[in-house]
Formats: C-alpha cells, structure tokens, sequence
C-alpha cells in the first residue's frame, strides 16, 4: 500500500494521436478537497487530459484511478456514476429544453430506460433543482429555452448541471471563458462556494482568477508535465516563464 | 411555474384528441362508402409507423429508413396464421399435398415448414406479431448503438437490410409466397374479413388501436425519457457525462418505433387481405419517413394527418398519372426538408395557432395589452444572440444560439 491514499492518481498516461503524443507520460495526483488547477500554453495537452479521465478519449497507456477505481476501463456514463463530473469549453447544454429540464435531466436519478419511463417530477426534484438554480443565479429562468441564454448563463446552467450530479470530482475547462468582468466575480465567487468538499480540477488561462482558487497548480507543456507546486512557486519557475507565462 | 404551462399542454392534449376522434370516428364513416372507409383504415395503419417515427427520429433523431421491415414483419406474422386458416384441406383439396399453403405446394413442398407451426395458433400468433419485429429491433439496435454507429451511417444500413428482407421474402418462394406475397386471405377465427361488415369492424379497431398507440405515444414523450430523447437529439456526448448510457435508450426508441409498425402492419393485412415484399422495402419504408416529414416529426397528431393526406394523394395522383409519383413523392421530401421542416403540424402552430389566438385576444379585447407586453418580452428575449454579435462578441460563443429549434438537419449527422 501507498503512505498516503490520493483521491486521483495518474500515472504514465499517455495518448497518441496517429503518432502525436498529445499526452506523454504524464503523472499527478490531487489530494480530497484539493482545488488543482492545470495551466501551459495551448496545445499542451490540458483538455485532452481531462478527455482521458472522463472516459472521452481512450487512453493509449497508462492508467487512472479514482478512490481506487480503475477509469480507463470504464464507459463514460459509469465514470460519472463513480463521481466523476465534467464541465466542457464551450458550454455544452441541451439548447432544446428549458433550464428546468435541463437540470432535471442532469439529476441523478431515473438513469435507466425504464426509470426515465416512470420518473415522477416529484417535490424532493423540484426543490433540488430550484436550489441550484438559485446557487447558478437561473431561479428566475427556470422555463426559458436554455437556447436563449446569455453565453455567461450557459457557463452557470453547465455548472449547475455539475453541481447537481453533486460529483466527487469536479473538472471545470475554462469556466469563465467568454465572461463579463461582472459574471468573472460572480463565477469565482460560486466555484468557491461549491467546491467545498469536493476534489477539483480547473483548466484556466485567467492568472488572477488562478492565484484566487488554485491550492495547487499543474503547469503542461507539449504534453509533458512540466511542473507542479503552488501558485508562488510557480511564478518563480523560469521553465514556467520562458513557455507560458512569458514577461 | 410549471403548473400553469402542464395545464395548457394537457387542454392542447384534449383538443387534439377530440378532433381526432371525430374525424376518424364521426366525419369519415358517415362521408365515405365502405370502400374508401377500407382505404382510410389501410392507411392508418400506415400512420402506425409514421407514429413510431415521430419518436424515433423526430425525437431521438435516429432516422431508421427501414420501418418497412418491422411493418412488414407484423404484416407477415397475421398473414401466415389467416393464409393458414385459409388453408383448409377442403379448400385445397385439387393439390398434391392437401392443407398446406397453395404457394408453398406450387414449389414443392411437401409439409409445413417448422417455422410456420406456431402460426396455427391465434394467441400465439398476437404474442409473435409483437414480439418478432421488437426483438429483431433489440438486437439490431444492440449491433448498431452499443457500437455507436449513428447518423447516415445507421441510416444507410437500415436501408441495406430493407433490401436485404425484400430479396429473402422474394427469394424463398415456397416459404413465404415470393414476390406475389402471401395472398387469397379469407376468415379470421372463422369471420369472414372480406364483408363489409367485417370491415366496418377493422376500420373500428385499427381507430381503437391507433388511439391507444396515441396515448403510448404521448406518455412516452412526455416522460423524462421523452425529453432525454431530445437531449441525445441535440447533444449525445453530453447525455453520456450526465451519467446515462445513450445506446440503452436508442435501442428502446427503435424497439419502441417497431412495435408500434408491427400493429400497422398487422392491421394492414386484416384490412387489405394480403401481405406482399412490396411493403417491406426501401420504397415502401422511404414512403413512411414521408408521411412523417409531411406531418411534422415532433408531432404525434401531424404524423397521423400527414400519413393520410399524402397516401389520399397518391392513391388520387397515381390512379391518373402512374409515373409521375415517384417524382412527385421525392419533390414533396424535398420541398418539406427545404421550405418547412416542421411540417403541417410546425404550420399550424407557427401561423393557424397566432391567428386564432389572435381571434382569441380581439374577443377578449381587455387582455390586449398583457399579451403585447408579453409578446414584447419574448421577442425581446429572442434578440439576444443578434444583440451579441453586434457587440463583437466571438461567433464560437455563440455556437448553436441561431438555430433555435429542429430545423437544421442535425438529426441526420
């Protein structure tokens, strides 16, 4: 047995693409209730890593476990259903249905054909659905058409969809890309609410927005780790410098 | 909130069922002499398929072109226990082996092929009506989605094994009667379905049936599986990171979509008296995506109308001018994808339903200005997109902001 159980082990993780590596090699480890944040130039390989754990991508080698579940065996929905919960680039939501039905959708529960048959809109659902769109600033837009949202709002409505599944782990890429300055505080200020207690990994390009959430920080490069520390330690590293943070 | 827009749902249930009935139960039969009445039930036998359509492709996007088969298949399955019947030793006296299938004695056959058995007997013959077609579905639905092929790609081979079906009934002459199908039908449990008694009584039953497959139709759309078929429509990477195992519920639409035509074709053969290869087909299947287009694909109702005014028009058009059909039916395909993908029922509800609400609010001049106000808010709320590329925001924000609705072809990709 290892000394210390992490909630996340990846090691030797390597996919490639008709000979590209776009991950190479790569090992991590983020602790329970850790807030890791994944930052390096584009092309580095940081989406695709988060591919790898939600089961999008088939990793080439390497594995990944999660509180002692092997992933990369597994199909996507049976990820999720060991606690993994993803949140994509581009907001990624059911433009055809309302708000409500898309966290209803996203609730866990009635996940088989025939529990979806019979699935009762209870009140236990409702509450819980209203309580999130209260927590993503959505009460008042719960029967819109979520096709109608602003760009910031799909960003909190796939947000709300994550926070429903209530995941044990939380991958968030980019989560206030596109956003208003206004929306950037709000959104900070609900990641942290919402993170508590759970492990999280964030892929953010925003420095200040990193330094505010980051406990600590995963720099990539090319696919390779390139390092690994807190946020000041970081800063200081030329490696670091040099390829990402520039002058 | 959510009560007040169930409650108008549920009026909009009522209304479009009463309306319904009465044309079905009330307008046809007393307008129609017993020949066209028989016409009209061989047609809503069709609006079967076209139902199962609406959830299979309209919903859940899977557009299967080969309906035909699990029609075909429950057509197939009533054919072989009523030629069965027909069969009778008497009857066939005149043949080298008495009491088998005239077809099957015109190729040498000697005695009733073993898979035929289970077709003596009616209650196992209903079972077998239901069952073949939905099994068939499971396991081909278990090939194709468990394997994630989607798209054209389904489509292409759902049309391949339409065909494949036609040349195996065709080929295997002497075990289902060929090209000329399974022919001469006569009683069922001993009534004669040629009366016009008889089929005043089908006509009745497939409208039973129909509206029970309605009902099926809408508890299935309305459930969270309804709406989880739109979201695996819209977005199916997403559906799998919300934890649900997208093949599972495409097989169930597909088996769902086959039971439903495997009652179509059932009654069809009760009420034609016959079963032929030609309902099996690539054409005959292309035909039922029609009437579905036509209808409108995320509506039950406009399924049904649409089977009924297409089939009226090509049973008018191609008793006058037989070639030009074919032409006709890919032009009228065309012209719906191109000019009104939502079709009679998206008319309806984009221009018919403003007008009479319309109507509506000049009798009720007092409300006016709510509903102004209203109409103010929601068109402001539809601005926003264009609002946000004026601002110079990035079109990949924006990406799928435009295409408000179903009509961009994204079903079929």
């Amino acid at each position: 047995m290892k000394k210390k159980e992490f909630a996340l082990e990846v090691e030797g993780l390597t996919v490639s693409f008709d000979g590209f590596k776009a991950v190479d090699d790569l090992s991590f480890y983020v602790d329970e209730g850790e807030i890791r944040v994944i930052i390096g130039p584009n092309g580095a390989g940081k989406t695709t890593v988060l591919d790898l754990i939600c089961g999008k991508t088939k990793a080439t080698s390497g594995s990944i476990r999660f509180r002692g579940t092997e992933l990369t065996k597994l199909k996507e929905n049976e990820i999720v259903d060991a606690g993994v919960g993803r949140k994509f680039q581009n907001p990624s939501i059911y433009e055809n249905l309302t708000v409500f039905e898309n966290l209803e959708l996203s609730y866990p529960k009635g996940k088989k054909v025939f529990g979806a048959l019979f699935f009762r809109r209870d009140q236990e659902v409702i509450d819980k659905v209203r309580e999130v769109a209260r927590e993503i600033f959505l009460e008042e837009k719960l029967s819109m058409k979520a096709s109608l949202l602003s760009h910031g709002q799909k960003q909190w409505l796939e947000i709300g969809m994550l926070l429903i599944q209530d995941p044990a782990l939380m991958m968030l890429d980019e989560p206030v890309a596109g956003m208003s300055v206004a929306e950037r505080k709000q959104t900070a200020e609900l990641l942290r609410r919402i993170t508590k207690g759970r492990s999280v990994i964030v892929i953010e390009h925003d420095m200040k927005f990193v330094e505010d959430i980051a406990d600590r920080v995963t720099v990539m490069h090319q696919g390779k780790l390139l390092a690994e520390g807190s946020m000041e330690s970081i800063k200081k590293n030329q490696q670091v410098i040099d390829v990402y943070l520039g002058q | 909130m959510k009560t007040p827009a169930l409650a108008s749902s549920n009026k909009g249930f009522a209304l479009n069922l009463t309306v319904l009935l009465a044309l079905l139960v009330l307008v046809f039969p007393s307008s129609m002499d017993i020949f066209r009445l028989n016409m009209m039930g061989k047609y809503l036998s069709y609006a079967f398929v076209a139902m199962g359509l609406v959830l299979c492709w309209g919903y859940g996007g899977i557009l299967s072109l080969g309906q035909g088969i699990f029609f075909g298949l429950g057509g197939y399955c009533m054919a072989m226990f009523l030629k069965l019947e027909a069969s009778t030793p008497e009857y066939t006296a005149s043949q080298t082996t008495p009491g088998i299938p005239d077809f099957m004695d015109w190729n040498q056959l000697t005695e009733l092929p073993w898979f035929w058995e289970a077709f003596k007997s009616f209650p196992l013959t209903l079972v077998l009506i239901l069952l073949v077609p939905t099994v068939f579905a499971y396991f081909f639905g278990l090939c194709m989605f468990k394997r994630r092929v989607g798209g054209v790609y389904f489509s292409i081979i759902t049309q391949a094994i339409a065909c494949i079906m036609t040349i195996l009934i065709v080929g295997q002459q002497g075990y289902t009667g060929g090209i000329n199908g399974i022919t001469d039908l006569k009683t069922c449990m001993g009534f004669d379905i040629r009366t016009n008694g008889a089929k005043l009584f089908l006509y009745y039953l497939c409208v039973f049936l129909l509206v029970l497959a309605v009902l099926l139709c809408t508890w299935v759309s309305r459930s969270k599986a309804g709406r989880l078929l739109v979201a695996i429509r819209d977005d199916e990477q997403r559906v799998r990171f919300s934890g649900y195992d997208v093949a599972n519920y495409k097989i169930f639409v597909l088996c769902f979509s086959a039971f439903l035509s495997a009652v179509g074709g059932a009654m069809f053969t009760l009420q034609t008296g016959f079963m032929s290869p030609s309902f099996v087909g690539i054409v005959a299947s292309i035909e039922m995506v029609v009437f579905c287009a036509v209808g409108g694909r995320m509506s039950i109702y406009g399924a049904i109308y649409g089977t009924l005014i297409v089939s009226v028009a090509k049973t008018a058009i191609s008793e006058n001018f037989p070639e030009l059909w074919s032409l006709l039916i890919g032009a009228i395909f065309i012209g719906c994808v191109l000019v009104f993908p939502k079709g009679l029922a998206g008319l309806y509800a984009d221009h018919v339903m403003p007008f009479l609400s319309g109507l509506d609010g000049r009798l009720k001049g007092a409300f006016r200005g709510a509903r102004e106000d209203r109409e103010a808010q929601i068109e402001a709320l539809r601005d926003v997109p264009a609002d946000k590329v004026l601002l110079g925001v990035p079109p990949q924000f924006l990406s799928g902001d435009g295409m408000d609705g179903i009509d961009d072809g994204r079903s079929l990709s």
